[in-house]
């Protein structure tokens, strides 16, 4: 077998708690073309300067070549018909990132992310409340995981008790992606399988709600959007397959976020301390965190739509491209001490929600969850300790999260 | 070498000496003179700060005026820029400053006072051109619109419910005013001597789209004529106006939008490069004087100043925008308490925006340098496209109509002089990407004779001077 690139060495399970040794490797060679043709991009300006190129597509069917052989590179088009807004090129992708953005923002739905502010200040309280009188919590069953998944059901409409049910889904077909050298193990083949079920399980249950909302109307931007009466409104197959990113999108890379700011703070006493002093720092603070741990550590669905001349190579048309935004977030060429938490980072202008038409669409409200509960978990939780380091992480690599962050405490302040 | 450190450490010392004890005066009390007197403060200058406005209020922002404001949205006092930072200023608003002694280094006020500085900034800016004919500019319904107080007047005239509004000029402010009207239900006649609305800014290509875009909308757009005079009634408000094609428009509000004034005229007799052009300054902002010499403690920034810029070929170039306003004075505001090498360039890519007719318009570079344009993304007739602009093969500006998202895409290749036409895109491509002339109208003809003529004959003698004026 020949030697592992660095490039394999960062997907390789072992080394999910700390990639970032391989990415400064990476980034020695910031286009790297690796032995299945595909072309790793790790450097903070060329991942811009490819975000930006529109001969770069994010439709997955510019790439036929490649879609038997390829694992599953992202859960809402690997099974499913019709793309979602996420794997889409323009035309397309504008009209249904306009279709979707009708019912979440402005100019249509200006107060839809803010008016969420009362509830979710509301959960992270009872969150916390639940975690006096112990001295140690999992940061992410108790605190994580619990405010995004209530947040999103709200937003969207989805029966917050089924929550068990498509987070089990959703759990196998994260753990069922593996673009690394693992992938053939027998036991990630068996993933493979469970993840295809929780996929088409999680479809048929995102079809059903549709078809639910169709036939009664009721609260969220699901119902909204199956009953939309403008121009620009979604076939049936885009609206599931949506939905689904929704869903999906909306809470898992939160969740990361949150254990990753949690679990960041944790390492460095004076930036917590400073947070302390500085509640105000949590506004920009969160964006350090993005950057720092980002919850999507790369996106490795972009294929080359001709020939591209970038930093001295060529990817050739029809090449699979391979953005990886966590390498760009620590690029010392882009970031001053980039391996340093500033929470008063000036100029983070951090690829943490992608950059270009993709750019983050749950982005608003990610930020003020975050903001809210970890702002919270700092001036709440009175002497919090890391009880293991690392913790133990989830297996999947592009959506990187801590399975658990364990933290002993000596109490909750009111 | 003693002697040498001795000389770097007094020149530090003379240096931190001005950033605590020195006078700066800022001429100008708009977005370039507040981000400067920040960036001055953020620079670490604890000394005597003034700001110089002839408008009464603190610096308000300009771009919502002949917008939101009109639209009746948002208040025209509710335009107050935000300060970013504590600036512990001496304000004097609403004087104007009426001269500029650079010998005695003091800022004469239309009060009869004088300010004294070691460090000036000008960003005056520009004003509004007036309609040429002042009785008629005088009469009541006729508004330009640059100021605070302009956009709160016209905003009340467009919700009395006039029978038909007259906009004369389509440029940037005539056409969001005619698109503002529309919104408001208003109808609304629109007369441009050229060709189309935008011609000037974005070429005849694109104005076309922009006339068709007033026109779907209900505007009653006439191209190719001229206003010749405005009636008023026995009340002295206006009724008609006389166009030069024989016609008339019976209008109860008129807006002249007829381009910008550059507010030089209390410069005069200052020695500095300052004229209709202008403020003339190096890209580090520092202002040069008459003969094109630069000055050691004048520094120019926002709408007035006129610099070279190392992507047009050197040219000098005014920048009416906003983030020239923002970045010109942070890099003033720099140079002006920094030594060599630590000097910053002014070396923005030029961008405005503007929203009409319910598509959001943006462009970088500099469009009018270039000769040739061919559309690259989108679809014209969707209203939703991105097209270059190129000279002599070389990408020199873009423009988009509801596709800004891909506008730093443009703006990295003309930074690095990228080749024109740009590569095709992989999706979405217009129906026809062949370069065509983007139609602007003929560079400058002169329009009145020079203002300076040379004198003298020795290196120590020879001089500009301003030329007397010819009746």
């Amino acid at each position: 077998m020949a030697e592992e690139t660095p490039w394999q060495q960062a997907l390789t399970y072992a080394n999910r708690a700390n990639p970032y040794p391989f990415y400064a490797e990476l980034r020695k060679t910031p286009v790297s073309r690796q032995p299945d043709g595909s072309y790793v991009v790790s450097t903070y300006r060329e991942i811009v300067t490819l975000l930006q190129d529109p001969r770069v597509s994010s439709d997955l069917r510019n790439r036929p070549q490649a879609a038997a052989a390829e694992p599953m590179s992202e859960p809402t088009t690997a099974y499913v018909r019709a793309p979602s807004v996420l794997t889409m090129d323009p035309p397309d992708h504008d009209r249904v990132r306009r279709a979707l953005m009708r019912h979440f923002g402005p100019p249509h739905a200006p107060d839809l992310v803010s008016s969420q502010e009362p509830e979710i200040q509301r959960i992270v309280a009872s969150l916390l409340d639940n975690c006096k009188g112990k001295t140690r919590i999992d940061a992410v069953d108790a605190f994580a995981y619990p405010l995004p998944v209530t947040v999103i059901c709200e937003v969207l409409g989805v029966p917050r008790e089924d929550a068990p049910r498509f987070h089990a889904w959703i759990e196998a077909v994260m753990d069922a992606m593996d673009l690394g050298p693992e992938a053939a193990s027998a036991e990630q083949q068996h993933r493979r399988e469970l993840g295809h079920q929780g996929f088409q399980q999680l479809e048929e249950y995102m079809t059903g709600l549709v078809d639910r909302y169709a036939r009664q109307p009721g609260p969220g931007m699901l119902s909204a959007m199956v009953n939309d009466r403008a121009d620009e409104r979604l076939a049936p197959g885009e609206l599931v397959s949506n939905a689904m990113l929704l869903l999906f999108a909306g809470h898992e890379t939160t969740v990361n976020l949150i254990a990753h700011s949690v679990l960041t703070l944790l390492r460095h006493p004076d930036a917590l301390a400073q947070l302390r002093r500085r509640p105000a720092l949590i506004v920009p603070g969160v964006e350090e965190f993005l950057r720092f741990e980002s919850s999507v550590q790369f996106w490795p669905g972009r294929t080359a739509l001709a020939d591209i001349e970038i930093a001295e190579t060529t990817i050739p048309k029809g090449a699979p491209i391979i953005l990886v935004y966590a390498s760009g977030n620590r690029d010392p060429h882009r970031f001053t001490n980039p391996d340093a938490v500033d929470l008063a980072r000036a100029n983070n202008e951090h690829l943490g929600y992608s950059h270009g038409i993709h750019l983050c669409f749950g982005g608003p409200l990610a930020r003020l969850e975050v903001q809210v509960a970890v702002g919270e978990f700092v001036r709440r939780v009175e002497n919090p300790r890391l009880v293991v380091d690392p913790p133990p992480y989830r297996r999947n690599q592009v959506f990187r999260g801590p399975r658990h962050v364990l933290v002993d405490i000596d109490g909750i302040r009111d | 070498m003693r002697t040498r450190e001795a000389f770097i450490a007094a020149v530090h010392a003379l240096v931190e000496e001005f950033k605590t004890s020195g006078r700066i005066v800022i001429v100008g009390a708009s977005l370039a003179g507040l981000r400067a007197a920040e960036a001055l403060r953020a620079e670490g200058f604890r000394g005597h700060l003034t700001i110089i406005g002839d408008e009464p209020y603190e610096p308000y922002d300009r771009p919502p005026l002949s917008k939101q404001v009109l639209e009746g949205w948002v208040p025209a006092d509710h335009t107050t820029l935000p300060h970013q930072r504590a600036i512990d200023a001496e304000w004097r608003l609403g004087v104007a400053a009426t001269g500029l002694d650079r010998a005695a280094k003091v800022v004469r006020l239309a009060n009869g006072e004088e300010v004294p500085y070691d460090r000036l900034l000008i960003a005056t800016g520009v004003r509004a051109r007036p309609w040429f004919h002042p009785a008629e500019a005088a009469l009541d319904g006729v508004f330009t619109i640059r100021t605070r107080d302009d956009a709160a007047g016209l905003q009340q005239a467009l919700a009395a419910g006039p029978a038909r509004v007259l906009i004369i000029g389509a440029g940037f402010i005539g056409s969001e005013v005619a698109s503002v009207c529309r919104e408001l239900g208003l109808a609304v006649t629109v007369v441009e001597r050229g060709p189309a609305p935008l011609v000037g800014a974005l070429g005849g290509v694109i104005g076309a789209i922009a006339a068709a875009m007033q026109r779907d909308h209900g505007v009653d757009l006439r191209t190719g004529v001229g206003v010749t005079s405005l009636v008023g009634d026995a009340g002295g408000h206006v009724r008609r106006a006389q166009l030069s094609d024989g016609s008339t428009v019976d209008a109860d509000v008129v807006v002249a939008s007829l381009g910008s004034i550059r507010n030089t005229e209390w410069l005069e007799g200052a020695g500095l490069a300052a004229g209709r052009w202008g403020v003339g300054c190096d890209a580090g902002c520092r202002a040069f004087d008459i003969n094109g010499v630069v000055t050691d403690s004048i520094y120019v920034a926002g709408d007035i100043a006129r610099s070279p810029h190392v992507l047009y070929e050197y040219q000098f170039l005014a920048m009416e925008h906003w983030d020239n306003a923002v970045v010109g004075a942070e890099v003033a505001a720099h140079n002006m308490v920094s030594l060599e090498p630590d000097r910053w360039a002014h070396l923005l890519l030029p961008g405005f925006w503007s929203g009409q007719f319910g598509v959001n318009i943006k462009s970088v570079g500099v469009p009018p340098f270039g000769d040739e344009i061919v559309f690259t993304q989108g679809s014209i007739t969707e209203r939703r496209f991105a097209a270059a602009y190129g000279r002599r093969g070389r990408l020199v500006a873009a423009v988009t109509f509801n596709h800004g998202k891909w506008l730093p895409y443009y703006a990295a290749l003309i930074e690095r002089s990228a080749p024109f036409p740009p590569p095709p895109p992989g999706f979405d491509q217009p129906g026809d990407m062949q370069p065509v002339p983007a139609e602007f109208p003929d560079p400058s003809v002169p329009t009145a004779m020079p203002e300076v003529v040379l004198t003298g004959h020795d290196p120590s003698e020879r001089r500009a001077e301003v030329r007397a004026p010819r009746r």
